[in-house]
């Protein structure tokens, strides 16, 4: 009997089915024609070819945010692979899973500086969870199967797989052997909270008089909305949410008292300050939350679970860490809690709530609309709420827009909301966005971006007219890189250093240009009946163009170096 | 505060450089660093030197544990344990005073001269790293060091526990 025998470029494929990878996002070049021959011949994947390897990655990246699928980039050696730092970066910041599938010369010219060379696995090294280098072609399979694994599992990640050409090419043939029940001696995540911890973790929070939950993007990465929802109904107890992890628990739900940090509400913000325990579930005490870590919650126990040890008492000491999956934790504490006979303490509670109501009071977001003056940004995001029923996925790209999203489009559900919150990615949205589309085409699917961000991918629009992904862009164009310019505002003495956008293209022909609808927006009048037009149309793509005010400030917001508590609520005035 | 890690890892292509690269990533610092395969061939054993607080130590334990490559990692200073460092030294060894001298110094420090020439000693000498800073510190009080070489500390536990797989 005779084996049969596959090229690498074979292998890849077949290992790439074998894992149900339905979508590959890439951009061909020399070192990876071989690859590409393959996937021509076969109709089980498919591959959207981007204009731009970093869109590759972000596309990769939005449809894996929407679907929990890992997403799969192809690139091509030298600058086909660099192009995708950016990008995996951007999913690394956001324990994202990616698998990137990268070209190399043959390993007979690594090292020799050849024609469209780069060391790839050098320069990721510090942005990615694993990679691996391919020196034997029928390692591929296993290779594969390592890298999906790895990303998907533990604390999620984007791995790097290099494949040089001589790897791939027809004359070089193996046997196919793939194992896809994968055991990696050296890496062994936690899974389950230590019994003792959840103990005290569950003995804690039944004696807390001000407990807050404080709750992050691992809640979306573990499905685990649900039951952080039970667990908070349980407690009955304040839940405020980081930008990553918005629509873990929904943004109606009458316990959530809205995002923490930075932009975050007053509220969400003073709950934390005065908390006498927090329970931190897959959240990481990011700066943009805590501001000044010296000022930190000082009368807080912080029972902070995460799946990653190195997350637990980096920024912020925990008195109780629980390491372990948030969703197994969470179901391990409710266990206990019912064990230990729980109730919650209601004089407390109402105490506590009480105070939180006052806070609340001061409406810290919120914003001013006259009839006649210029368009409020936050009003457009309303507007954008109001038509689309809050149950749009909204992709956003980075800046006064991005918090302007978070703060006044309360997401229902987990995995609607798909934003670069780590990395702080501009160019992001518009091709997360087409990612989504892909995976969701019968939803609505905006990309919510400004004068600046759009034009850091907007070439993609090409990729829209061919794979037909008729996302609805919407602009909020301040004619300046809005949040600069609001720093330069309050840090630099209204000293606009670069922050205008001079010389503006006419978005609207643009996109009418790619073959799309443009539509402009500058008067409030015409907004409401302009936007419900644009999301009428659904089998085109629609860029929306909204003039809206320049002078506008993201608020609240933390006053630097101060508690997390100490915040700007409007021009001028501190909480 | 001086530690010194052992690591136990993967010994394959890359991974020391995702070992060095942690630390200079994170601004960790290393004072001294080795690496060599195991008795098993496919792992390796790296010992590092660093330099850090409590804090600052437990961030680098727990971001070595997270690469995908390394089995095991522990402290060796907070228990009972045996470093070694080696150190080649060539001096100067001109006239039958010095030369007497610098062998006479070899052996209070249990060092051996592995090489002679007209005008030069090559000492080879083991111990803790402070022992080699004094010998090389009462050397250079007698004679001039033209060259010397260290290989950075490695350590093993004293007593049963054994880092293996």
């Amino acid at each position: 009997m005779t084996t049969e025998l596959f090229t690498g470029a074979e292998m890849v494929v077949k290992a790439l089915s074998a894992l149900k990878v339905k979508y590959i996002f890439g951009y061909p070049g020399g070192s990876i024609l071989d690859l590409y021959d393959a996937i021509f011949q076969q109709d089980e994947i498919e591959h959207i070819l981007v204009r731009h390897e970093q869109a590759a990655t972000h596309m990769a990246d939005g449809y894996t945010r929407a679907t929990g699928k890992v997403g799969v980039v192809l690139a091509t050696s030298g600058p086909g692979a660099t192009n995708c730092v950016t990008g995996i970066a951007t999913a690394y910041m956001d324990s994202i899973p990616m698998v990137v599938l990268a070209g190399q010369v043959p390993t007979t010219l690594i090292g020799n500086d050849a024609f469209q060379e780069t060391d790839i696995v050098g320069c990721t090294r510090p942005i990615i969870k694993h990679s691996f280098n391919c020196r034997d072609l029928s390692d591929i399979p296993n290779i594969i199967a390592k890298a999906f694994y790895i990303a998907s599992t533990g604390r999620p990640g984007p791995v790097v797989v290099e494949l040089p050409k001589d790897m791939l090419i027809p004359q070089n043939t193996a046997p196919f052997s793939i194992e896809t029940n994968v055991n990696i001696r050296s890496y062994n995540p936690n899974i389950k909270g230590h019994p003792k911890q959840i103990r005290k973790a569950a003995k804690t929070i039944s004696e807390a008089k001000k407990l807050v939950v404080y709750s992050g993007g691992g809640i979306v990465l573990a499905d685990a909305s649900q039951l952080l929802t039970t667990l908070v109904e349980t407690l009955k107890a304040p839940i405020t949410n980081t930008l990553m992890g918005l629509g873990g628990i929904s943004g109606t739900h009458e316990n959530f008292i809205g995002m923490l940090g930075m932009h975050g509400s007053l509220e969400a913000n003073k709950s934390m300050a005065n908390a006498d325990v927090i329970l931190a579930l897959g959240a990481r005490f990011d700066d943009r939350v805590t501001n000044n870590v010296d000022k930190f919650c000082p009368n807080a126990t912080i029972i902070h679970v995460d799946i990653d040890p190195t997350s637990i008492s980096k920024t912020i000491n925990a008195h109780i860490p629980v390491v372990g999956l948030v969703d197994i934790v969470m179901q391990q504490l409710l266990d206990e809690l019912n064990v230990i006979n729980f109730s919650p303490d209601e004089e407390a509670l109402t105490e506590w709530w009480q105070q939180i109501h006052l806070w609340r009071d001061m409406r810290s977001v919120s914003y001013k609309q006259v009839a006649g003056e210029k368009i409020k940004p936050q009003r457009v995001i309303e507007a954008m709420y109001k038509i689309t029923n809050g149950e749009a996925y909204v992709a956003s790209d980075v800046g006064q827009h991005q918090m302007f999203a978070a703060q006044f489009y309360p997401f229902a559900k987990p995995r609607q909301w798909i934003n670069s919150g780590g990395a702080g990615t501009m160019g992001f949205g518009l091709p997360a966005a087409m990612g989504v589309k892909l995976a969701f085409p019968d939803k609505h699917v905006i990309c919510i971006t400004g004068d600046g961000s759009i034009q850091m991918n907007i070439q993609e629009l090409s990729t829209c007219k061919q794979y037909n992904l008729p996302v609805v862009i919407i602009t909020l164009n301040n004619r300046s890189l809005g949040m600069v310019r609001q720093w330069q505002d309050m840090v630099y003495g209204g000293r606009h250093s670069s922050s205008y956008m001079e010389s503006l293209p006419d978005f609207c022909k643009v996109a009418e240009a790619y073959g799309h609808i443009g539509i402009k927006i500058d008067t409030l009048e015409e907004l409401d009946s302009k936007l419900e037009e644009a999301f009428s149309i659904k089998d085109k793509l629609v860029f929306v163009d909204v003039l809206v005010d320049e002078k506008e400030h993201v608020y609240p917001m933390h006053i630097r170096h101060g508690g997390i508590d100490e915040m700007w609520i409007k021009k001028g005035v501190k909480a | 505060m001086r530690h010194i890690l052992a690591i136990l890892l993967e010994n394959e292509a890359g991974a020391l450089s995702r070992i060095v690269g942690l630390f200079s990533q994170r601004a960790f610092n290393i004072e001294s660093l080795t690496v060599a395969p195991t008795d098993d061939n496919s792992l390796s054993r790296i010992t590092i030197a660093t330099i850090g607080d409590d804090k600052v130590l437990e961030q680098i334990v727990k971001q070595v544990n997270k690469l995908v490559d390394v089995i095991k990692i522990s402290e060796l200073t907070d228990r009972k344990h045996v470093e070694r460092e080696l150190l080649l030294v060539k001096v100067a060894a001109m006239g039958d005073k010095t030369r007497t001298e610098v062998k006479r110094i070899t052996d209070i420090f249990r060092g051996s001269i592995v090489d002679i020439g007209k005008q030069i000693y090559t000492i080879e000498l083991t111990g803790s790293s402070e022992k080699l800073n004094a010998f090389i510190e009462t050397l250079s009080n007698e004679t001039e060091i033209i060259e010397s070489v260290r290989s950075g500390c490695v350590g093993i536990a004293r007593g049963e526990k054994a880092m293996r797989v």
